[in-house]
């Protein structure tokens, strides 16, 4: 993992420093909560409906076991013992005070850690896929270009004040894993004939009230480029994006409105005259950097393990838990195991308590050299664990209600706050999340699904990426009661497909009945163990809908 | 007479800001005060060449609007003396990207200004984008607002205050 050297850790600590005196002058009425506003959002801090909210980045959802304790300690220490881990890999308290902050991010600054452009209409944490350095199918390691783009984009002084928020995510092997059609920009790095980096820019992407699959504006970019044309992009969209109407200020429907040939061509234009600047990488940083990433010191295995081919054949649980949570790596005789934070009603989808934290930091130490990813699906990944330990590691992670062999399943919902802690939001998430997990609590039935996507936002904002789940929810507000809006159909991944809405609204109350419907449906007409996506593809919308609005009461209708 | 910060230093500031009135008039150009005018670009654009016959360079600036285009006051840089962007509210980043035309593409060397809502947790950007002189808003402490130029020691990027990005630097850190 990357390691600040003293230029890092100064910007940091500068950054605390100022940001303890931008307190002061809040609280002293110097600065008005006006002007103060869009300071503690570009440091991550909203104000949500009981109290303030604090997101703190995690790039590229990387951490080490320190870091994660330190989140632990603060959720203990400044929060109610918790934190949520978001969409975006970073992580959130919901329960913080204003004055607490300065005192937060110094102690996250002592661990490398900072808030910095966590909200705000700037460049938000970089995001890549949870297996990087790790997965089979991977090309191009995205982690060093990740670092990078970080540092680039860190207190950018042209693109503080962007029309709107901007996301960029970054995936370096076959099977996209970082979402990366639903960023403003996003990144596919890969090789060309000579063995040279090069990436595959997209723009334009994102979820929000018009929901838009990105476009590719650029082939071929070799990597010594991607800062200076990330900065056309931005440029022609700090200048040219709209500001008049908030709905309409994303990057996408500038290019939509462009269209995206002219967009790339614009960003060309403007690129033509950065193009080879100082900003250009060098192969020297590149090294630097990448040499943080290098692989750590795997021991030379057999590809398995025979104690841990027994435990296969006589422990069902450890067995299913093995076929859902844990993926191959491509080193032998090593896995990578995904701990789901899904645990069902016990807990809301993301959330983790100080202990679990910490437990998983221990878990890291003992079997993962130390480092542990946080999943855009909002789970933990240890990403190098030896086959050998990974039955020692399900006893452990059991204990801490980890174990939950549910990844990519139904139950592993992917929910934003929603309207328990969230000030926009329109509805709750939460009790939507833990209604189904509770309809769903059979595993050897929602096993037997196989892989199915459910996904919830609280309002039209996304957070809970409901475009693309296979079964997306939506809270929306009828004159001041809230209801729910189910899609069908969305697809993350390289073929990112946006959900189609099934028709009108439920109640809370009738979500849980809904999804049993839809399952039905599914499971009658399942062909060959086929996925639900599959199911829905070659069947439509209208069995779904016919069944689910079959028997509703017309009062509700 | 106004005070504005200019190279990192607080000074006096007699040049007189021409906006059009609530109605939208400005004006004649005969009208105009004496002394030192920064006129809106549109105006200029208008009235350029009396303007220029009627005083010195010395005695005339454009303000820009954050949606200007910075190439179409390029051949009248000879003609002013000040060039400044008008941040309507410091929210709007367009003024970042303008300076940073200005000075990098179109080579303007002279003063260029921040103007409008002009606050000092701004400043340090509008700086690294080419700006190097902030009429600061009147209710707000110029003073206090001085001390932003000085809470970050390290910056990561090239900008127009730095010519190459801490990457660059680093690496010939570490090669002395």
């Amino acid at each position: 993992m990357y390691q600040y050297d003293q230029y890092d850790q100064t910007i940091v600590d500068e950054r605390v420093a100022q940001f303890r005196d931008q307190v002061r002058r809040r609280l002293s009425d110097e600065l008005s909560e006006e002007e103060f506003r869009p300071l503690r959002l570009q440091n991550g801090l909203y104000l949500q409906r009981h109290a303030y909210m604090l997101r703190v980045a995690i790039p590229y959802g990387n951490l080490r076991s320190t870091q994660l304790r330190m989140l632990g300690q603060i959720a203990r220490e400044h929060d109610r013992n918790y934190g949520h881990f978001s969409t975006r890999t970073n992580i959130q308290y919901n329960w913080i005070k204003l004055e607490d902050t300065p005192d937060i991010l110094a102690k996250l600054a002592t661990v490398e850690m900072h808030a910095i452009q966590t909200s705000g209409n700037c460049i938000r944490n970089i995001t890549a896929d949870q297996f990087a350095g790790v997965a089979p199918d991977e090309i191009v390691d995205p982690r060093p270009y990740c670092e990078i783009l970080r540092q680039w984009s860190t207190f950018h002084p042209e693109f503080a004040w962007l029309p709107r928020k901007f996301k960029i995510a970054v995936c370096g092997s076959r099977e996209d894993r970082a979402a990366v059609l639903i960023h403003d920009i996003g990144i596919f790095l890969s090789k060309n004939p000579q063995g040279e980096v090069v990436a595959r820019v997209l723009a334009g992407g994102g979820l929000g009230r018009t929901p838009i699959i990105g476009s590719v504006i650029r082939e071929d970019l070799p990597w010594q480029h991607l800062l200076s044309y990330c900065e056309a992009v931005l440029r022609v969209y700090n200048r040219y994006g709209r500001r008049d109407n908030i709905y309409k200020a994303r990057i996408k429907i500038l290019v939509k409105a462009l269209g995206a040939e002219k967009f790339a061509a614009e960003v060309e234009a403007e690129w033509a005259h950065l193009k080879d600047n100082a900003t250009t990488i060098t192969e020297q940083e590149l090294a630097r950097v990448a040499a943080f990433f290098v692989a750590p010191a795997y021991q030379k295995l057999p590809d398995t393990d025979t104690s841990y081919e027994n435990h296969l054949l006589e422990e069902k649980a450890f067995a299913r838990w093995v076929q859902r949570n844990v993926r191959p790596h491509k080193v032998a005789g090593y896995a990578s195991v995904t701990l789901s934070l899904k645990p069902g009603i016990s807990s809301p989808p993301g959330d983790a308590t100080a202990e679990q934290m910490e437990a998983a930091a221990d878990l890291a130490d003992a079997y993962s050299f130390g480092e542990i990813r946080v999943s855009h699906e909002q789970n933990l990944i240890l990403a190098d664990v030896r086959k050998q330990d990974l039955h020692a590691l399900w006893l452990r992670a059991k204990a801490l209600n980890f174990a939950t062999a549910n990844i990519g399943l139904l139950t592993d919902i992917i929910a934003c706050p929603g309207g328990d802690f969230c000030s926009l939001a329109n509805a709750k998430s939460i009790p939507i999340a833990q209604g189904i997990q509770a309809r769903f609590d059979n595993l050897d039935f929602v096993y037997d699904l196989g892989d199915l996507s459910l996904n919830i936002s609280g309002c039209i904002n996304s957070c809970g990426h409901h475009h693309v789940g296979n079964i997306g929810v939506l809270g929306v507000d009828k004159d001041g009661e809230e209801w729910y809006q189910v899609s069908l159909g969305g697809e993350q991944g390289n073929q990112a497909k946006l959900a189609r809405v099934m028709g009108p609204s439920f109640k809370a109350e009738e979500m849980p009945d809904v999804v049993s419907k839809l399952i039905e449906i599914f499971v009658e007409q399942r062909v060959d163990g086929e996925n639900f996506i599959d199911t829905y593809q070659r069947i439509g919308m209208a069995p779904f809908k016919e069944r689910v609005y079959a028997s509703r009461q017309p009062a509700l209708a | 007479m106004p005070q504005i910060i200019k190279h990192r230093d607080i000074i006096q500031d007699d040049w007189i800001v021409v906006r059009a009135a609530e109605d939208g008039s400005l004006p004649a150009v005969d009208a105009i005060p004496a002394g030192r005018v920064l006129l809106p670009f549109s105006y200029w654009k208008a009235h350029s060449a009396a303007l220029r016959a009627a005083r010195p360079a010395a005695e005339l600036g454009v303000w820009l609007e954050p949606d200007a285009e910075p190439a179409e006051l390029v051949e009248d840089f000879a003609a002013i003396s000040l060039i400044a962007v008008d941040f309507p509210v410091f929210r709007d980043g367009r003024g970042y990207s303008i300076a940073r035309l200005l000075r990098d593409r179109y080579h303007w060397t002279g003063e260029l200004r921040a103007i409008g809502d002009v606050l000092r947790d701004q400043l340090l950007y509008l700086s690294r984008c080419g700006f190097d002189a902030f009429a600061v808003r009147a209710d707000k402490n110029i003073h206090d607002a001085l001390k932003a130029f000085s809470e970050f020691t390290v910056l990561y990027q090239a900008a127009q205050d730095e010519p190459n990005p801490l990457f660059r630097r680093r690496a010939a850190a570490a090669a002395v």
